[in-house]
Parts: C-alpha cells; structure tokens; sequence
C-alpha cells in the first residue's frame, strides 16, 4: 500500500461518482465548444472590426468596474467586517441582494435610478449628463453586479484575519488609518484579489443589466458578450469563436491570479 | 515612568476591579480563567470601556466616564505583549520593531537605527530581516518584546508571556523580562500562572476571582501565606529570601543548600523556594546527610483533612506532616523544633 495514513479515513468511495458527474457537467461544454470552432475561420473571426472593438470594450469597462468595485467595495467589506451597528446585518443583506437578483431586474432598477426619468437621473440630465446607454452605463451595470464579489469575499477575508493584530498595532500608537494600511490591508491582501478577481470576472461576462440599461451600441456599449450574443443570430461561427475568446481572457486571468499564489479562494 | 489607578466596573460581564501600581512597580495578576484578568489588561489599553469608573497613568486620564474621556488606545502609551508574539506576518522582524517608531512620524532611517538598537537590548539582531515565520517561538517572542519597547510605553502589559513557550525557551526568555523590568524601573502589570515568574518579575501580587480582586500584597506575602483559594492552589511556598553564595544562598538561618538556577552569581538577591510536604519536623537536629535545617519555633497549627499544617512563628515557613507526627512529637504553639529539608527539594531563583 501507498497510501498515506490519513487517506484511510478518508471519503466514502460512492461519493467520488457525483462528485465526477459534476465535474464532467461543467468541463464537456467547453470542450464541446472547443471543438466546434471552426479553426479554419478563427483568427478572422475574432480579429473582425466589431469583434476587436468589443473584446476592447469589455475589458475598458470591466477593468473600471473592477477599479470602482475596490474603491467602495474595501470600505463596504470593513464596515460589514468591524462594526458593531445593529443594523449591519440588515445592510449586509441589501448590499449583498445583487447576487441574487436577476441582472435584467437590476438594468431596470438602475434604469429608473439614472435614466432619464430616474431618481438622479432627473438631475444629471439637468445638467446636460446623460449615463443611460453610455459606456459610463456600461461600467455602472458591471460595477452593480460585481460589487458583492468583492465585497462578500474581503468581508470572509477581514473576519478570518480576527482583530488581534489591528489591536496590537493600535497599542503601539498607530492611528485607525495606519492601522487599517499597514495591518489591516496587507492581511487581507489575498482576500482582496481575489475579490477583485471574481469582480473582474463577473463585470466581464455581464449581459443582462447592460443591455437593459446600457443598451447594445457598436463600439459604446456593446461588450463582447452582447456581441457573441448578436452574433448567434446570424454568424454562429462567429459566436462560438468569440466565447472562447472570453473563456481564454477568463482562464487568462484566473492563472495569472493563482500564478502570483495570492489568489487565495481562487 | 507612571504609577497606573484604575476603578472600573463592567456589569455585563460582572467585572469590578480596583487596581494600583505605583511608579517603576511591577504588579503581578493572578486568577484563574475567565476571571477579569484579560478584561484587565483591555481596559487598561482601552480596548474595552467600562460601564462606570476611571483610570490614570502618571498625570494623564486615559479614561474618565463622569467627565465623558476617553483616550483612544493609540494615544495611550500603553504596550501589550500577549501569550502568542503576534508579529505582523508580512513584516520582517526589524520592519516589526520599526512600526511604533514609525506610526508616530519617525523617519524610515531613524525607525530602523532605532529598531535596530531595540533588537539588541533583546539579544536579536541576527534575526532582524526574517520574517516570524521563519521564526522559533522563542525568538518571536524576543522581537515581539522589542517591538512594545520600541514603542517607549509608559506602561507595559504581559498577558501570560511565556506560556505559549517551550519549556526550553521559558527560562531565557523569563531572564530577558526580568532585566528589562527590574533593571529599567518599569511600570508594569504581568498576568501569569507560574511562581516564579512572580518571583523573578513582580514586587506585589494581585489576585483575581470572579471579576474582583480578592487579594493584593507584596510577593513574599501572598506566595507564603495566600488567603485566597487560588492563590494557595498555585502558591503556599516556602520562601527564605537571601543571597548567592558559592555554595547555595546565605539566609537568615544560615547557609541554605538546593537547586541554583542558571544565572544566578554570587552576591544576586534570591530566594530558595519549598514545599510544606518536602519539610520533615525533628525535635533534635539530625546529622549526617546533605540537609538543610532551620531552628523555629512552632506558631500554630492547622489540620489539613489527614495532614496538619505546622506553622513556625515570625518566619513564614510552615511544614506539612502527618496528624501522627504531629503526635508523636508532641508539637504545640511555643514548642522548638528543626525543619529539615533535602537540598534536591529546594530551588534557588533570582528574585525581583
């Protein structure tokens, strides 16, 4: 035997068989995409003009997205984590409701927020700003169902962290604002990235609250999952060559990550 | 340096405490857990707000409830060393040091020299660029000292700082405390289970049950002759205070033979410590094998269950013997007799 002595208490055996159905559910479609692409046509179907101006767009927006997702979403993740209102865990549900919401649920919300009519948006356009169906719409809508990514995961990241050492910076005279830089956030460091990371991820393969809020403008709005989605109708070639292009920036990224082992949850 | 008051009371956690150490003392706290010790040391560095009460630290108020002050810990001056290091793992062990220097406005340079310096005092400066992980318990522990102490503390605070400690790196570490308390004057309070951490660190005790302080006196006192139940489960030593000589430690009872600690010089101040059980109680001094034996006279006596308690009058020792020893002998109040104890029974520790 080679086994290693804890692998004898190890798993139940039956266990391993859903266990392989799941992971074969969710590799075959790739695979099955793989070999669909037309090989032949691939390099000029995802170097076309609108092809090229859409993988751009995708990831302008998503990389705004994410940048946004980390300037509120830290702050967001160290209220949720250290304070002590009562009322934080009826804010962390709400913060946290886009994951759950239907993104066309949330085009529309944001729609009646910064549309014409919207709630700010009545003000905005007072002053000659439109953000409906723009590429700021665009980053609006990503940023909306990133945000609890990166929130959810540094909030899990700041609580395993504890507060042990924010007290001992403290008892050594840094201020709350030392503290939270030099301890607090190189702590968490592998919890933010990988926040960012999912926030990225999800800001790039956002479809339902950009079209409905940011609609689906060559080159303005139209990211390149819109495209692949335009282009199903009447190039499947097409549409299939341009998700693997978003499956091969997905994997891209998700190496990278890991390639720097701080990716943590990743 | 400063003497700390503290008065504070917390209701929900049943915690009542009033505390003092002078300036350049060192106050021992002993309790069992979950008795207020760690509520202690929070309160003090203001991690945790009393409910009422108010507590100073040389002439500043660091918290006051009637007058609505309260010092955030950061201003306080007051340093934490608790059981584990807590070294910022992402920070080197020099760049650990340098964080108080450099959180109050000191430049990088100056920090470093200065952390540098305070990585000396500890006997550390080979470990200054590694990082704690690639550091042993004890190590991490020396570093964690320099660290409070670069933070120039008016008040330093050791929350049971060798317990999570080998029993190998205890001692040293234990020796380093005690230079850099007893030999520097500092204010300090020392949460601890061990004896001779009391010994070797504090000048008085104070002992907590239940959120109260149940008892306070000087070391001698409450390790000799404890009044509260959990001061005499950890304590009820005997202790002969005196110093080293070449051959053991010149008392008041003469030469006392036993254990020396390593470190402990000739001319140091120290004290043998014993057992009550380890006493045997002769009316005529034995002769012959290596004992050590101290001419009393009996003060009281107490019946422990099938032992009794025999206590010498004016000098704190006290032997515990069978109930037909006791008999036999004859002992009553006025009565002399020889304590004798084996020298392999007796420790011989630096004291404070």
């Amino acid at each position: 035997m080679t086994s290693r002595p804890e692998s004898r208490a190890g798993l139940p055996g039956w266990i391993y068989l859903p266990a392989a159905v799941g992971g074969v559910f969710v590799i075959l479609p790739l695979v099955s995409m793989v070999l669909t692409v037309d090989w032949s046509r691939f390099p000029e179907l995802v170097t076309s003009e609108a092809s090229l101006q859409a993988l751009a767009l995708s990831l302008r927006t998503a990389t705004a997205s994410t940048v946004l997702c980390v300037l509120f979403g830290v702050p967001m993740a160290a209220v949720l984590a250290r304070s002590t209102f009562r009322i934080i865990p009826v804010l962390r549900s709400l913060v946290l409701l886009p994951l759950v919401l239907p993104p066309v649920v949330g085009g529309i919300a944001l729609l009646y927020t910064f549309g014409r009519r919207g709630l700010l948006g009545e003000y905005f356009e007072a002053f000659g700003l439109r953000i409906a169906f723009s590429t700021t719409a665009v980053v609006l809508a990503q940023t909306f169902v990133a945000l609890p990514f990166l929130v959810m995961s540094l909030e899990g990241a700041l609580r395993t962290a504890g507060r042990r050492y924010e007290a001992v910076a403290a008892t050594l005279g840094a201020r709350p604002t030392t503290v939270f830089r030099r301890v607090t956030l190189p702590l968490v460091l592998p919890g933010l990235v990988s926040g960012a990371v999912l926030a990225f991820a999800r800001a790039l393969g956002e479809f339902g609250a950009t079209i409905t809020f940011a609609g689906s403008l060559q080159g303005v709005t139209r990211t390149l999952p819109l495209e692949i989605y335009l282009q199903r109708e009447t190039d499947p070639d097409a549409a299939v060559a341009l998700s693997l292009l978003l499956v091969l920036v997905a994997v891209a990224i998700v190496v990278a990550a890991r390639g720097r082992r701080i990716a943590g949850a990743l | 340096m400063s003497a700390l008051h503290l008065e504070a009371r917390i209701a929900a956690r049943n915690v009542g405490l009033s505390v003092d150490v002078e300036s350049g003392c060192v106050l021992a706290v002993l309790g069992p857990n979950g008795a207020g010790k760690s509520t202690l040391l929070n309160l003090v560095a203001g991690l945790l707000r009393p409910d009422t009460g108010r507590i100073t630290l040389g002439d500043r108020v660091l918290t006051d409830t009637e007058a609505g002050v309260d010092v955030p810990p950061h201003r306080r001056s007051v340093a934490m060393l608790a059981q584990e290091p807590l070294l910022f793992p992402h920070l080197t062990a020099i760049a650990n040091v340098a964080f108080a220097p450099r959180s109050t406005g000191t430049r990088r340079r100056r920090a470093h020299r200065e952390a540098m310096r305070w990585l000396g005092a500890v006997d550390a400066t080979e470990f200054a660029d590694r990082r704690p992980r690639e550091l042993s318990g004890g190590q991490a522990q020396r570093v964690a000292i320099a660290r409070a102490l670069a933070a120039q503390p008016h008040l330093l605070m050791l929350d049971e700082p060798m317990s999570a400690l080998d029993v190998t790196a205890a001692p040293a570490i234990r020796s380093l405390l005690r230079r850099i308390l007893r030999d520097q004057d500092r204010t300090a309070l020392v949460v601890t289970h061990d004896p001779l951490d009391v010994l070797a660190l504090a000048d008085r005790v104070a002992v907590i049950d239940d959120g109260r302080v149940v008892e306070t006196g000087s070391v001698r006192e409450v390790l000799t002759r404890p009044r509260s139940a959990f001061a005499a489960r950890i304590a009820g030593v005997n202790l002969v205070a005196g110093t080293v000589a070449a051959d053991g430690l010149d008392t008041e009872f003469g030469p006392v033979h036993g254990t020396v600690d390593e470190g402990c010089r000739p001319g140091d101040r120290a004290v043998a410590v014993f057992s009550p059980v380890a006493v045997a109680v002769y009316a005529e001094e034995p002769h012959g094998s290596p004992r050590n034996s101290f001419r009393v006279t009996v003060g009281d006596l107490e019946a422990r269950g099938a032992t009794v308690l025999v206590r010498a009058a004016g000098t704190g020792l006290a032997a515990e013997i069978t109930a037909a020893a006791v008999a036999d002998l004859a002992l009553e109040p006025g009565a002399q007799v020889w304590f004798v104890v084996k020298a392999t029974e007796i420790g011989i520790h630096r004291s404070a």
